[in-house]
């Protein structure tokens, strides 16, 4: 679905990513772990397309296509879909309005008719159930006076009602506590399927007991400098990140 | 400086044509003050850029034009289908409407009210009941400037609404004042008067739009005395012609413990300026001014406010927002004056401004006048363009740039709309936001 080649990017001219390579296929869940500072949140915002960070080198090839070279809404139509860490709030516009807006756009895209009043209205509904969500939220303005839960929470609500193909997920375990960290997780494992795909950027392991990654990656200084299955999650959680740190640093100097 | 004679010199000399015109109203109170200010006009000379007050606003394009005062030209014919193009729908409300400074009461229209209370024309209540208003009537709005002494002079009518102590208006009162005729410059120049009694509640809309799109000069005065515990929600929205001017004075005196609220939408106009000045005489109140101030092209818009806190234990608010596009230019300039006597004064202003072009521009002035020593008082005003990151978000969604930037602006004049307490006004605005800015509208469909 994704191929990310030596991929470089910067923020005011400092470099984050120093050449990443990574590649995700339909059915997939990818993990990426790091300590704070590696570049998890950089990766998953460039491949979003959000502006304040520039690609310096490498490419990203997605269903086939130049990703890079699309403006952020043009991804998001292409199925795409970035959940937030810091999801923003947007007062005078109801969700209803900012979904079923974004909705159509994506049908458009697709060549698909504009939905229905009512078959957005059923949809909403049956995927503010998977979440636990009252239904009454629709009018109420995007994120604004929700708690930080209740912001995770929409984000993953968004993901559900735009069912995109390639779901990057930012973070969406910070600051959940256990219980909302299990609804959330219930709604990426009620959107998993054979033809989409998961890539979830996190700094614990907590997370990944409820959504059971294929891969798991770590990322450091900008590298991904490890690759391996669930296990390797699991002893991240046990080891803390320096043995690999000082792996690498063996590597290195070798 | 000027080989044309004054911009004064055409209303001065052509006072004896109006006031022989005027019939029976001669013969008003009203008309010694029209007399004294045709006085005051002559001596008076318009302002100019070099008045503190006039700073950033030049009139100079405005005084070009010699406007016919009323009863020289032609009032259009409109019918209530007509006028359904100006007016806030689908709400309940009694309507007064004003064409060029004259009452309409054909288009008007006034439910059966509480006892005591009017709502009506200035002429009718000076005919019927001038004791009504004669002790407040030109009181708060003294000739400060040339534009007033006009207003004062050749005004005709406008609308009173009285409503007597403890009696609550359940219906919204909407005030509609169109502007032009569709073939002569002509001057609309209504004179208003709002007095709450003790205990008495009202929302008032005051609606100002342009009829055609020849130029013609609005300058309106209205003044509001909200007594003892009275809660006035006052509403002023103004989408004249584009190549028309506005300005409008407005007088606010309030009383203890009276909640006044003053929310303003400026979309219109070629040249637009609104003073707003506040007198909290008592203790306890509360007075808030909102606005909303849109301009594109070649548009000016500028608003001034004065709250006078001259007693303790009062609160003041004021938030106004600029969206600015292409070379459009606004002004604000808040003053907020706290005497000796008004301790444990609340004052905050805040001022925020959104440009949409790089040819845009504002000026901002925050004044704060404080001779107590126990208040809280803060301003603060931001210029910018639109949110960077709310933009991202929203279009990370598959939203494109004109809608997301839609968005953005609906979001932006948000906490001004919202204090809008009639709801159906509410999404009228918001669709006028989007007409006048030119821009893809955004409607709420969160109400099935």
């Amino acid at each position: 679905m994704i191929k990310i080649k030596n991929l470089h990017a910067n923020i005011d001219g400092k470099e984050i990513l120093k050449g990443i390579d990574l590649e995700v296929k339909a059915g997939e869940v990818h993990a990426i772990m790091g300590p704070n500072g590696s570049g998890k949140s950089t990766l998953a915002n460039v491949l979003a397309g959000n502006e304040n960070f520039e690609v310096t080198e490498g490419e990203v090839i997605y269903e086939g296509k130049e990703l890079l070279e699309m403006d952020p809404d043009v991804r998001a139509r292409e199925g795409v879909f970035l959940a937030f860490q810091y999801p923003i709030e947007i007062p005078g516009i109801t969700n209803a309005t900012f979904l079923k807006t974004a909705l159509n756009e994506i049908r458009k895209h697709k060549g698909e008719e504009e939905i229905t009043a009512k078959g957005f209205l059923d949809l909403m509904k049956q995927k503010a159930s998977i979440l636990g969500m009252d239904p009454a939220m629709i009018s109420r303005a995007v994120n604004v006076g929700f708690s930080g839960g209740e912001k995770k929470k929409n984000e993953i609500f968004q993901m559900l009602m735009l069912n995109p193909k390639l779901a990057l997920l930012d973070e969406t375990d910070s600051g959940l506590d256990i219980d909302a960290l299990k609804v959330v997780s219930e709604g990426v494992n009620a959107f998993r399927n054979d033809k989409n795909a998961v890539l979830l950027v996190t700094h614990y392991q907590r997370l990944l007991n409820y959504i059971v990654p294929d891969y798991v990656h770590v990322l450091y200084k900008g590298r991904i400098i490890k690759s391996g299955g669930k296990d390797l999650a699991l002893e991240l959680e046990e080891k803390g990140y320096d043995w690999i740190k000082d792996e690498q640093l063996e590597t290195e100097s070798a | 400086m000027n080989n044309k004679t004054r911009p004064n010199e055409w209303y001065v000399s052509n006072f004896e044509k109006f006031e022989s015109k005027l019939n029976g109203q001669s013969e008003s109170f009203v008309h010694t003050i029209r007399k004294d200010a045709i006085n005051r006009l002559n001596e008076m000379e318009f302002p100019t850029t070099r008045d503190e007050e006039w700073k950033y606003t030049n009139v100079a394009p405005l005084l070009k034009n010699d406007f016919l005062p009323t009863y020289s030209f032609e009032n259009p014919k409109i019918n209530s289908e007509d006028l359904r193009k100006y007016i806030f729908e689908n709400f309940e409300c009694d309507i007064l409407v004003f064409v060029n400074g004259l009452f309409n009461d054909e288009l008007s229209k006034v439910g059966k009210l509480p006892s005591g209370a009017v709502v009506d024309s200035l002429n009718n209540v000076i005919k019927n009941n001038p004791d009504l208003i004669k002790d407040k009537f030109n009181t708060l709005t003294k000739v400060q400037n040339a534009f007033n002494a006009l207003n004062n002079a050749y005004g005709v009518d406008g609308a009173v609404i009285f409503i007597p102590d403890g009696i609550i208006l359940e219906r919204p009162i909407q005030l509609v004042y169109l502007g032009g005729n569709g073939t002569d410059k002509v001057l609309s120049l209504p004179r208003n008067l709002i007095i709450a009694g003790k205990n008495a509640q009202a929302k008032i809309l005051a609606n100002y739009a342009g009829y055609g799109d020849v130029p013609y000069f609005t300058n309106t005065v209205t003044e509001i005395f909200a007594d003892e515990s009275a809660i006035i929600d006052y509403y002023k929205t103004q989408h004249e012609n584009t190549n028309s001017y506005h300005i409008d004075r407005t007088d606010i005196n309030q009383k203890g413990k009276s909640v006044f609220s003053h929310t303003a939408f400026s979309f219109g106009g070629l040249l637009v300026r609104s003073d707003i000045n506040s007198e909290l005489e008592g203790e306890f109140m509360e007075c808030n001014y909102y606005g909303l101030n849109l301009a594109r092209e070649n548009q000016h818009v500028d608003t001034h406010t004065f709250v006078d806190h001259a007693k303790p234990n009062c609160q003041s608010n004021e938030l106004y927002k600029t969206i600015l596009d292409d070379k459009a230019r606004g002004v604000f300039s808040g003053k907020i004056m706290v005497r000796q006597d008004a301790q444990k004064t609340n004052a905050y202003q805040s001022n925020k401004a959104v440009l949409l072009s790089k040819t845009a521009t504002i000026d901002s002035k925050p004044q704060l006048e404080i001779y107590a020593d126990d208040v809280k008082c803060s301003h603060g005003a931001t210029v910018g363009s639109l949110d960077e990151e709310a933009y991202m978000y929203i279009r990370s969604r598959g939203i494109p740039d004109d809608l997301a930037k839609s968005m953005l602006i609906r979001a932006f004049a948000n906490d001004v709309v919202d204090n809008v307490k009639i709801e159906e006004v509410k999404e009228q605005l918001n669709h006028l936001i989007f007409e006048h800015l030119q821009r893809v509208e955004i409607t709420d469909i969160s109400k099935y």
